[in-house]
């Protein structure tokens, strides 16, 4: 029997063993995830956050935990390593002893340094303001971490496992807060703004002068972090 | 010259009809693909097959860039149908990529970068908790799994 | 001028083959052991993100386009005495690229993403115009040494010098500009970084290239007279008070700036080690001793102060590295200027960064590749003046 029939023959068994088992499929379909945004981001749209730090209290950390939950995030018992997209800053002024606590995350500047500086473009800003890292090509130089004047911005220094389905991260990217990009797509809030029970956190579209955030800082005012960088964050305080 | 000829294709013939002899030809066992979820495919077989990889590298970009989710070709909707339970890993109590997937990847010893940073763990409806003891079972599991699937190059 | 390959037969010379490649395999070891584990086993962290690599590997790729220097000096500005040395010159420049970009790229997050840093390019970046700057360096470098050793183009040389030149100068600017183009931090954001890279650059290379040529010449027997030296020794003290100029310029300016206070302070008065490296590092044994070493007439004409005075500018220069690229990242970012300000991820504080093993190894061998690949380019091709003595190359030579 000559070589190529036999290849055939094989060919053959695994094809037909294919078709039986998809003819035998006849399970009820899990639905595939319904669409959320078909239309994806659109730059008519900027996404904001306002922090009002008098409502923010030093001893509260429910932002920082939701977060990592959210996320996924896991502590290996190593600080200087472990990821930390967002944190509380404790704030004093030495003059006058007044002590400030305050969350500060990616910044999501409308000019980041980070997206600037990345050789490959894998840091950028997407077309709604969220300043993202595409971890598939990421190369891992860590540049940007050197740029961001906000140390928002964590290396992911080891292995991961059981990471969380809408949270792809893995050894040897960079990662930073994403403004839960895949919970407001969705029309939902990000984590950390949800957990906030003191309604110190408000996110919203910054190019919506009727949004609750426009309005919030139209009618208040609200200041940047290292505002004379020039960065033009959408993030965005009251109270420092 | 003629004589070095013969030999070459000789050699080239005997070497054809012994690789195809039935101990050298099935090295590696024929991918036992499991049943994915749903009626069928979002493409026709044979398609998804030849192209399945670009269309993924294309929504990827998409979802990741754009932030268009939910598209036909996402990941995650991959992972929904196309994982399976397999009786080796954790009992048979979560839906991996491995029974799927895998099985023709190392067939075919086609090493992807996905599952280093994508979950091939279906979460279903809610997310599945495990005690230590499974989770770490699932984890050893899963990395035998991910040699199946091709780790990332530094691993 | 006899231009000769080394005989390349002695133990000496597969002595010098073995221990590179021995040191090669252990940089190897130490990315395999760095990359299977992730970075968390090394000295970097989430505060200080470029390490003991980066020093040695910016390092190298300084003293690249400076090594090039000797045969642009033939080329460029026309000086004859240079042309036997130029081939030399440019190996080196390959060789010492080679091993920084080595160390660069091994160091990398995801270093199997290469092709990907390849082919995505976003060009605001200096990293992006970097990598073209480097794999050009190559390509021109290449070129140019094809020019110099090929007598049928030998004449047309000076037109790629003079390319090769003005490439490695923008080369150099971009290196420094890396730091220079970084708003976020103290220590960086300054327009004299790529000025200043260009002049260590001279420095660094030059000294480099004095210690392999006297190396090469002495362990093959050739002669390398006076003459030669005494240039070449002349260059050096100009460069290396040079690179000192332009860092003292830095620190005088910052000093000037109020803003700047906090981490002038720091590296100069409060940083323990990077103090310690600047100090007595950049300043003392990487400038000030070379300097009088190489102008003091009890030890200007030794050729063994000149070795420890070429030395002694290498190591500068890694304390210099090490100052600029750690120190700076040491120092805290200033989110809310004059506050005291704490955090669970370090904010407000000095952060604290130890060299690690592999860290180390692995820039070592950076180092070790460039001496690979001299060592075994000088045996199979003719790079090297067969002769550098005084009779063959002192204009005005008398024998006496």
């Amino acid at each position: 029997m000559s070589d190529e029939t036999l290849h055939n023959d094989a060919r053959r068994r695994f094809l037909g063993g294919l078709a039986a088992m998809s003819g035998l499929a006849l399970a009820p379909g899990v639905t595939l995830i319904s669409p959320a945004r078909a239309e994806g981001a659109s730059s008519d749209v900027r996404w904001g956050m306002l922090i009002d730090i008098n409502k923010c209290q030093s001893d509260c950390d429910n932002c920082i935990g939701a977060c990592a939950a959210e996320n996924g995030l896991k502590s290996h018992g190593r600080p200087t390593t472990d990821p930390q997209w967002i944190r509380k800053v404790s704030v004093k002024d030495p003059s006058s002893g007044n002590e400030k606590s305050l969350p500060v995350m990616c910044q999501h500047c409308a000019n980041p340094p980070c997206a600037d500086v990345c050789p490959t473009g894998a840091s950028f800003k997407r077309a709604d303001g969220v300043v993202l890292v595409d971890r598939h090509i990421c190369i891992g130089c860590r540049y940007c971490m050197m740029a961001c004047p906000y140390k928002a911005r964590s290396f992911v220094h080891e292995d991961i496992k059981g990471q969380k389905p809408h949270m792809p991260r893995g050894k040897g990217t960079v990662e930073s807060c994403t403004l839960c990009v895949h919970r407001i797509d969705e029309g939902r809030l990000p984590a950390c703004v949800e957990s906030c029970e003191t309604g110190a956190m408000v996110f919203g579209d910054l190019n919506d002068p009727n949004s609750g955030i426009s309005q919030a800082v139209a009618k208040y005012g609200a200041t940047r972090i290292r505002a004379d960088l020039g960065l033009d964050p959408g993030v965005m305080y009251q109270g420092i | 010259m003629a004589r070095f000829g013969f030999i070459l294709i000789l050699t080239g013939f005997l070497m054809t009809a012994l690789g195809s002899l039935p101990a050298v030809a099935d090295g590696v066992p024929v991918p036992t693909l499991a049943k994915p979820l749903g009626e069928q495919c979002v493409e026709p077989k044979d398609f998804m097959r030849r192209n399945h990889m670009d269309l993924l590298k294309h929504q990827r970009d998409e979802t990741m860039r754009e932030g268009i989710r939910g598209k036909k070709y996402s990941w995650k909707g991959c992972v929904e149908c196309h994982a399976a339970t397999h009786p080796k890993i954790a009992e048979g109590k979560i839906r991996t990529l491995y029974p799927f997937c895998a099985q023709c990847h190392h067939y075919a010893a086609v090493k992807i970068d996905c599952v280093s940073c994508h979950s091939p763990v279906a979460q279903g409806n809610e997310p599945m908790k495990f005690s230590t003891m499974e989770e770490e079972e699932a984890q050893k599991l899963l990395s035998m799994m991910k040699g199946h699937l091709g780790e990332e190059a530094s691993q | 001028m006899r231009m000769l390959e080394i005989e390349g037969n002695s133990s000496g010379w597969w002595g010098l083959i073995g221990l590179f490649g021995l040191l090669i395999l252990i940089a190897l070891g130490s990315v395999y052991y760095m990359e299977h584990n992730g970075h968390w086993v090394t000295g970097m962290s989430n505060q200080v993100v470029w390490g003991t690599p980066h020093v040695f590997a910016v390092f190298l790729i300084v003293a690249a386009s400076g090594a090039l220097n000797v045969a642009s000096i033939a080329s460029v500005f026309g000086k004859p005495m240079y042309k036997p040395l130029s081939p030399l010159s440019a190996l080196l420049a390959l060789a010492l690229l080679a091993g920084g970009l080595a160390v660069l790229v091994l160091d990398l997050g995801r270093p199997d993403r290469l092709i990907v840093a390849m082919t995505h390019y976003n060009f605001k970046s200096i990293f992006a115009w970097n990598i073209y700057l480097y794999t050009g360096f190559f390509a021109i470098v290449g070129v140019y040494l094809w020019f110099l050793l090929e007598r049928k183009m030998n004449k047309h040389s000076s037109k790629v010098g003079i390319f090769a030149f003005l490439w490695r100068l923008a080369l150099t600017t971009g290196t420094g500009s890396i730091f220079g183009f970084l708003v976020a931090r103290q220590a960086y954001d300054a327009a004299i970084m790529a000025p200043m890279f260009i002049v260590m650059s001279f420095a660094y290379g030059l000294a480099f290239y004095l210690l392999v040529l006297m190396a090469l010449y002495s362990w093959t027997g050739r002669d390398l007279g006076d003459f030669v030296i005494d240039k070449l020794r002349g260059l050096l003290v100009v460069f290396i008070a040079g690179a000192l100029y332009m860092a003292v310029v830095q620190h005088l300016t910052n000093l000037y700036a109020t803003e700047h206070h906090a981490v002038e302070r720091f590296i100069l008065l409060e940083g323990g080690i990077y103090t310690t490296a600047f100090w007595i590092g950049q300043v003392l044994l990487g400038a000030l001793f070379p300097i009088f070493l190489l102008l003091y007439p009890g030890t200007r004409n030794s050729r063994q102060a000149l070795g420890l005075a070429c030395l002694l500018v290498i190591l500068g220069g890694l304390a210099q590295m090490y100052v600029t690229i750690i120190g700076g990242q040491a120092f805290p970012l200033v989110l809310f200027p004059g506050m005291e300000v704490s955090s669970s991820f370090f904010d407000g504080q000095v952060a604290s960064y130890t060299p690690s093993t592999p860290e180390v190894g692995l820039g070592i061998g950076g180092i070790a590749i460039t001496l690979l690949l001299v060592t075994v380019g000088v045996k199979f091709l003719k790079f090297t003046p067969e002769t550098l003595g005084d009779e063959a190359m002192d204009p005005h030579y008398k024998a006496e």
